[in-house]
């Protein structure tokens, strides 16, 4: 019974883990660029949902604020591809990753001026309330992530897979010059798909603010989920989702069952193992370059 | 305006390319030479700090800027050249021999770790090395009766050959070493891009595809690349830790690994100059902000000041001069020496458009 409890945490942690994840994947797979401030993001939406609905601040009913939060951070993300990022247009990655590195401080110092860096907590009607099954609790917030996190992820692979707007995205990121002459708005379907990864990351913020305290560096989450996305293989969607319940569930087992200095390196660890041993992630996607 | 007339292949690889740069270089280090005289202890220490963090930038320039591969993880080397020069030295060996051995020692084990590194590309590889970057951190606290761990360690005073150097009580000859090895790592640097190693670097970075077409080994390259830049940063690292006069594992963070990065986009990749450039910018920015809140009349330290403004900097940088601080010296430079004949495209750079290895 211990460990199946141990086997929730994990899984609701992983979930977490696993939605910025998508949204590293997300934005990988349309534009081949990887966002370093997405845990940032993240940090963010909580912080919007937060403003929105805590009693001291805005005091917006829960279910009117978690919509406007994730049309903020979907806006958010569709101007700084729109002011910012669309002027990179056809420089190296590294560029690209050095800048959203940049943006994650900028956001963490803009939310650590605004909320304060004392801890706080989202009073979201989720944060409250214990489900029993056969003997183990479950609490809503950690039910309701990982049902939102399973069907967010369902939805998204099927836009990629089905719609034509995610087509068009697959197409920009592998051939840039290709997709322009077929005629698919290159720039708009990457402002697009940063909104997209916007609003992910205020799904993923409200539902962890929902299961704990909130402070402007809880960004730094963004490197396990890295390690996740990693894991599952950069660029897979269920693959982000696989690598998230990886981690996740190896942390409480890992902090239960080995020493104390151990632990803390166990997802590390795993994450350098894939990268040497099958660096393409476990959901490959690549295949050896041809000339 | 100068013009180089050119009457031997010799030339163009030539450590000084004419008299004149020959005497500024010269004049630029008699003037580093005689600064003690004229600084007081504080802005001599400060001096200090540029230099150790221009073999750093130095270091992780070489990997960076001369063979394109981004390490968000050379915290962990510094950390690495750190304790190996202390662990040497507490084990009875000389100054003379123990800091030298720290930086090949931490080239070595840099190759060791390039080995399945340089598999990845880009991104793959800047993950790896920000994970490397955390696991520092825990194996240090892990290696406590080598490390010191949570509690750190104080490195002893450094004697070369009975001549004592402690930071505090003499900063200028401790100047004056940290200058010394800054001038060899700059003229190890210089002529590594000179020979046809150098040169491999450069190949690697632009295409690897025709990089392996001229007869260049890319893995070989690459680990060397890493191994080298390791090494100096390795030592870099050894004169943090007399710099910061204790260290335990929390020194060297995740933190400091992406302020090298960005230290040297700040000054200009690919360039020896950038390093010092960015160097300054990164030692010097820190004070310049509390004179500035000092002046706006707030006395509390606004927390994550420090890093956002930075943050804030290096976006604008690259947005509007992606080339850094030594692309745009270079550009005022050219102005200056074409001077009516300057061209506003002369620094024009091409569009590339991307294509990914992804096949679904």
């Amino acid at each position: 019974m211990d460990q199946l409890q141990l086997l929730v945490s994990g899984l609701a942690n992983g979930c977490v883990y696993g939605l910025i994840a998508l949204g590293f994947v997300l934005i990988y797979k349309a534009t081949e660029a990887v966002n370093f401030a997405q845990g940032d993001f993240m940090m963010l939406g909580a912080f919007v949902a937060l403003g929105l609905t805590n009693a001291e601040y805005m005091a917006l009913p829960f279910w009117l604020a978690v919509p406007l939060s994730i049309a903020v951070m979907a806006a958010l993300g569709y101007l700084l591809d729109l002011l910012i990022l669309r002027r990179l247009f056809g420089q190296s990655q590294i560029a690209v990753v050095i800048l959203t590195i940049a943006l994650g401080f900028v956001i963490r110092f803009v939310a650590g001026v605004i909320w304060g860096h004392e801890p706080q907590t989202l009073q979201s009607p989720l944060a409250h309330g214990d489900l029993r099954l056969g003997g183990v609790t479950i609490s809503l917030a950690d039910l309701s992530v990982i049902v939102v996190t399973v069907l967010l992820t369902l939805c998204l692979y099927q836009f990629f897979q089905r719609t034509r707007l995610g087509l068009a995205m697959q197409a920009a990121s592998q051939n840039q010059m290709a997709a322009y002459v077929m005629g698919i708005p290159v720039k708009r379907v990457q402002g697009l798909i940063w909104a997209l990864s916007g609003a992910t990351a205020a799904v993923a913020g409200i539902l962890f603010a929902s299961k704990g305290a909130m402070d402007p560096n809880a960004g730094l989450l963004g490197i396990k989920a890295f390690a996740a996305a990693v894991i599952g293989g950069f660029g897979s969607l269920p693959g982000a989702l696989i690598g998230g319940l990886i981690v996740g569930v190896i942390e409480p087992f890992a902090s239960r069952y080995l020493a104390a200095g151990y632990s803390q390196i166990a997802p590390y660890a795993l994450l350098l193992a894939v990268l040497v041993f099958r660096p393409s992630g476990l959901l490959s996607q690549t295949r050896l370059k041809k000339v | 305006m100068r013009i180089q007339f050119k009457t031997s292949y010799d030339h163009d690889i030539r450590l000084f390319p004419d008299r004149w740069s020959l005497c500024t270089y010269g004049a630029l280090v008699a003037v580093m030479l005689l600064l003690p005289l004229g600084l007081d202890e504080f802005f001599l220490g400060e001096v200090t700090n540029v230099l150790i963090w221009a073999i750093a930038g130095l270091g992780l320039m070489l990997l960076t800027g001369q063979s394109g591969q981004a390490s968000l993880g050379h915290a962990a080397f510094l950390a690495l050249g750190c304790y190996s020069n202390t662990i040497l030295i507490e084990a009875g060996l000389p100054f003379v021999l123990a800091f030298p051995l720290a930086g090949i020692l931490t080239g070595l084990i840099g190759v060791v770790i390039a080995i399945p590194a340089i598999r990845l590309h880009g991104i793959y590889l800047a993950i790896a090395t920000i994970a490397l970057s955390i696991l520092a951190d825990d194996i240090i606290v892990l290696l406590e009766p080598w490390t010191g761990g949570v509690s750190g360690k104080f490195p002893e005073p450094i004697v070369i050959f009975g001549l004592e150097i402690e930071r505090w009580s003499q900063p200028e000859r401790f100047y004056y070493l940290v200058l010394g090895v800054t001038v060899v790592c700059t003229l190890f640097y210089r002529n590594l891009l000179r020979a046809p190693l150098g040169r491999a670097f450069a190949a690697v970075r632009d295409s690897e595809v025709s990089a392996t077409a001229m007869g260049v080994h890319i893995a070989r390259t690459k680990a060397t690349a890493f191994g080298l830049s390791c090494m100096i940063t390795g030592w870099a690292g050894a004169l943090m830790g007399y710099y910061a006069g204790a260290f335990n594992n929390e020194t060297f963070s995740l933190v400091i690994s992406i302020t090298l990065l960005m230290m040297i986009v700040i000054g200009g990749l690919g360039s020896i100059h950038g390093a010092f450039f960015g160097a300054i910018v990164v030692a010097f920015l820190p004070q310049a902000l509390s004179m500035a809140t000092d002046l706006l009349g707030s006395s509390t330290a606004i927390p994550g000041l420090e890093t956002g403004v930075f943050g804030l900097i290096l976006i604008l940088f690259i947005l509007f001069e992606p080339m850094g601080l030594y692309g745009r010296w270079l550009k005022i430079r050219t102005w200056c020496e074409l001077f009516p004949f300057a061209r506003k495209d002369m620094f024009r750079r091409q569009k590339s458009y991307l294509k990914t290895e992804r096949l679904r």
